[in-house]
C-alpha cells in the first residue's frame, strides 16, 4: 500500500522532450488506469515510476519517499511487461521464484510462497514447465505471479493484455480486477484501450502528446471530457465534432449551411465552438420533424444489439448509434434530434471544454 | 522456394554427393596409407585396396612421436583455448552490449580490428612479451629512470622476469583474445530482448547476477558453437606451440607430428606418417560429432 506522488516530471531523449511536466496523485490502493494513443508518453511515464527510465525533471515519491535515484528492486515495484518478459530457460516456479532468490529468501520459504502465489492465479499444474510450453493467458498469469510474489507495494502494468486474443482478454481484465481487490495494492495499468481502461480504473488519467489531458473517474471521463481530445477519445463510437459559430437563438454550423435553434447556449455571440455530441446521445427522428437536422445514410452497421449509422451532413461524417429497430437504407434521409442537454462545446482554438451552457441555463422543460 | 520434383532432388543428391566425396577422399587415402607396409606405400601408384599393418603402424606411430602426453599437452591446450575465448569473449561482448560508458564504439572497433591482426602478425612481439611477461614494465621502469633511482635508494637492482616459455599458460594466454567470439556473442546479446533485462532489474538482479542467471544460460548453445570452433582451431596451432614449447614436454601432438614424417635421406615411413595423422585427427573428429547438435543450432538459429 503506498501513494505516488508524481511532480513536474519531464522525460527528454537526447533533445526532444516526450514528457513535458506531468502532475498527479495517486492515493494508496487505487486503479489507476493511464489511458492514450502510441507515442503519448505513458510507457515513459510508468517506466519512471518503475525505475527503468530515467527522470529528466521532477520528482516521483512513493509513499512520500523520492525515488528519483534509487533502483527499480529499492523501489518496492513490480512490473507485468507487455511480452510478459519470463526468462525462457527458468520453469514456471523458477521464474515466480527469481526475485526472493535475488533477494536471498531461505529455499524452503520460496516454495511455500511460490505454492501460495501459484494457488491464487491457478498454476499449481504448470509450476514445472518451461515458459515456451504455455498459452498466451498462462504466460501472462505467471508474470503477473512473478510480480505478486514480493508483495509488493505498487503494480505497473505496461499493457499487459495487448498480446491476448479478445475473449482471453476480456477473461483477465476481470482476473486482474479481482486481484486487485484482493491485495488492494496501488496500481498503475497503461494501455491504449479504452474498454479495458473503463472498466478496470477506479481513476483514468488520459494522456495526449506527453500531457495529461483529464484526469477523474471513468464516468466523469465520459460524461465531461476536458478536451476535445478526450471527448474523442474515449467514447466508441467516437464523439461527432461539428465547427460552428454561437448565435443568439442557436448554433450555426458547418460554415453556415446548417442551424440549430436553441436557447441561449450561455457563449458569448459569435464564439467558434466545436460543437460535440455522442453517437448514442443523438436521436433519429423522421426527415422534416421540427428543430432537426437531416442527413443522407452512407451505412448501416449492425452491432446487434443495436446500430451505429453513418450519415453525411453536407460532407461532414457523422454516426449515430441507436437500439431502436430502425434500419433506414442507405441513400435515404434521416432527421437527428440533439438535445441541448447532451452537447459538449469545446474551444476552437485550444480544444478546452467551454462549460458556461449547463452553468447558466436551467434545465429546459421538455 | 522449395522445389520438389525427382530429376532436381537427384541433380541436389549428386552434387552433395560430389562434395562429400571431395571432402572425404583425403581422409579415405590417409587411412588407406596407414594400413600399408613400407614397401606398399611407396609403389606407384599406391595401392587403394586397404593393407594388413594398420594397428602395427599406429603402435610405431604412437611409440615413436611419443603421441600420450603430447596428445595430452594438446588437450590442455586447446581446452584452455577454448574455455578462455568463451569467457573472455562472453564478458566484453557483455561490457560493449550492455553498459554505456565513453569510448565504447571506439572500443568495440578496436577489439573488431584486431581480426586483422592474426597471431602471425604479431608473433615477435607476442614472443618477447611470453618470453617475460613483466618487459613492458621493466622497459618503462628503466627509461622512467625509476630503476636506476630504487637502485641508488635500496640497493636493489630491479630485473623483472616472468617468463612463461614453455608452459601451459604460455601456449593458453596469448591465444584466448578473440575478435569473432565477441562480435558472436554481441550479435546474440542483441538478439535478447530488452524487456527481459528490465524484468531482471525489477525482480533485483544487479548485472552480475543477469549475466550469469539469464545470459548465460541463454546463450548455451552459443557457448557450445563458438567452443568447438575454438577447439578445432587451438588444436590445429602449428606455429605458436612450434615457437615457445623449445622443451619436448611441453609440445601438441600437431607440433611433433613433423618427427613422423620422414626426413630426407631417412626412410620413406609414410605410412606411419599417415597412421599418426590419423591420431591426431580424431580428437577434434570426436569433439565435432559431440558438439554438433548445439553448434549447428548455435550458429544458425535464434531460439525463441
Amino acid at each position: 500500500m503506498a501513494s505516488i506522488t508524481i511532480r513536474g516530471v519531464k522525460k527528454n531523449y537526447a533533445k526532444t522532450q516526450v514528457v513535458h511536466g506531468v502532475d498527479l496523485d495517486f492515493p494508496s490502493g487505487e486503479f489507476v488506469v493511464i489511458l492514450g494513443p502510441s507515442g503519448c508518453g505513458k510507457s515513459t511515464l510508468l517506466r519512471m515510476i518503475a525505475g527503468l527510465e530515467e527522470i529528466s525533471d521532477g520528482e516521483i515519491a512513493i509513499d512520500g519517499t523520492v525515488v528519483n535515484k534509487l533502483e527499480p528492486r529499492e523501489r518496492g515495484c513490480a512490473m507485468v511487461f507487455q511480452n510478459y518478459a519470463l526468462y525462457p530457460h527458468m520453469s514456471v516456479s523458477q521464474n515466480i521464484g527469481y526475485s526472493l532468490k535475488v533477494a536471498g529468501v531461505p529455499s524452503a520459504e520460496r516454495q511455500q510462497r511460490i505454492q501460495a502465489v501459484a494457488r491464487t492465479l491457478e498454476l499449481e499444474h504448470l509450476l514445472d514447465r518451461k515458459p515456451m510450453a504455455l498459452s498466451g493467458g498462462q504466460r501472462q498469469r505467471v508474470a503477473m505471479g512473478r510480480a505478486m510474489i514480493r508483495e509488493p507495494k505498487v503494480f505497473l502494468f505496461d499493457e499487459p493484455l495487448s498480446n491476448l486474443d479478445a475473449k482471453l482478454r476480456v477473461q483477465m481484465r476481470s482476473e486482474i480486477r479481482k486481484l486487485h481487490r484482493r491485495l488492494n495494492a496501488t496500481s498503475v495499468f497503461v494501455t491504449h484501450d479504452q474498454v479495458e481502461a473503463m472498466t478496470l480504473a477506479d481513476r483514468l488519467v488520459v494522456m495526449n502528446g506527453g500531457r495529461v489531458e483529464q484526469v477523474g473517474t471513468p464516468g466523469e471521463i465520459y460524461t465531461r471530457p476536458a478536451s476535445r481530445f478526450v471527448a474523442t477519445f474515449v467514447g466508441a463510437p467516437a464523439m461527432n465534432i461539428l465547427e460552428g459559430t454561437v448565435e443568439l437563438d442557436g448554433l450555426s454550423l458547418l460554415g453556415g449551411s446548417r442551424r440549430l435553434a436553441m436557447a441561449r447556449t450561455g457563449l458569448p455571440v459569435g464564439t467558434k465552438v466545436a460543437m460535440g455530441i455522442r453517437p448514442e446521445a443523438v436521436r433519429l427522428v423522421a426527415p422534416g420533424t421540427a428543430g432537426a437536422l437531416y442527413a443522407t445514410v452512407d451505412l448501416v452497421e449492425e452491432l446487434g444489439a443495436g446500430r451505429v449509422i453513418y450519415v453525411d451532413l453536407d460532407g461532414a461524417p457523422f454516426s449515430v448509434m441507436t437500439s431502436e429497430a430502425v434500419h433506414p437504407e442507405p441513400g435515404s434521409q434521416v432527421g437527428l434530434k440533439i438535445s441541448p442537454d447532451d452537447m459538449h462545446f469545446f474551444s476552437s482554438e485550444t480544444g478546452a471544454r467551454l462549460d458556461v451552457f449547463k452553468a447558466s441555463v436551467p434545465e429546459p422543460a421538455l | 522456394m522449395v522445389e520438389r520434383t525427382p530429376v532436381l532432388n537427384f541433380f541436389t543428391h549428386l552434387i552433395l554427393f560430389i562434395g562429400f566425396v571431395f571432402c572425404i577422399a583425403p581422409f579415405v587415402v590417409v587411412a588407406i596409407a596407414a594400413s600399408h607396409n613400407l614397401k606398399d606405400v611407396n609403389d606407384v601408384p599406391m595401392s587403394l585396396l586397404p593393407g594388413s599393418d594398420f594397428w602395427v603402424n599406429i603402435k610405431t606411430a604412437w611409440t615413436t612421436a611419443d603421441l600420450g602426453p603430447k596428445l595430452l599437452n594438446s588437450f590442455i591446450m586447446a581446452t584452455g583455448v577454448a574455455a578462455g575465448k568463451v569467457i573472455i569473449s562472453a564478458l566484453t561482448a557483455f561490457s560493449i552490449v550492455y553498459f554505456r560508458y565513453p569510448g565504447r564504439t571506439f572500443i568495440f572497433w578496436l577489439i573488431f580490428i584486431t581480426l586483422m591482426l592474426p597471431l602471425e602478425v604479431r608473433i615477435v612481439p607476442t614472443y618477447a612479451v611470453v618470453a617475460n611477461v613483466l618487459e613492458p614494465y621493466q622497459t618503462i621502469l628503466d627509461l622512467t629512470g625509476l630503476s636506476w633511482l630504487i637502485e641508488k635508494v635500496s640497493g636493489v637492482h630491479v630485473a623483472l622476469n616472468l617468463g612463461m616459455l614453455n608452459s601451459y599458460p604460455g601456449l593458453i594466454l596469448p591465444l584466448i583474445a578473440t575478435a569473432t567470439g565477441t562480435f558472436l556473442y554481441r550479435q546474440f546479446f542483441l538478439t535478447v530482448p530488452d524487456e527481459l533485462t528490465e524484468a531482471a532489474r525489477m525482480d533485483g538482479a544487479g548485472a552480475l547476477r543477469f549475466f550469469i542467471d539469464i545470459l548465460l544460460p541463454l546463450s548455451r548453445n552459443n557457448m557450445a558453437a563458438l567452443g568447438t570452433i575454438m577447439f578445432l582451431w587451438a588444436w590445429n596451432q602449428y606455429l605458436w606451440p612450434l615457437l615457445i614449447t623449445t622443451d619436448q614436454s611441453h609440445a601438441t601432438a600437431v607440433t611433433e607430428l613433423k618427427q613422423l614424417i620422414p626426413n630426407v635421406g631417412g626412410a620413406p615411413e609414410w605410412h606411419i606418417a599417415m597412421a599418426g595423422t590419423l591420431i591426431i585427427m580424431l580428437p577434434p573428429l570426436l569433439v565435432v560429432v559431440l558438439m554438433q547438435r548445439w553448434f549447428v543450432r548455435g550458429l544458425i538459429a535464434t531460439e525463441k
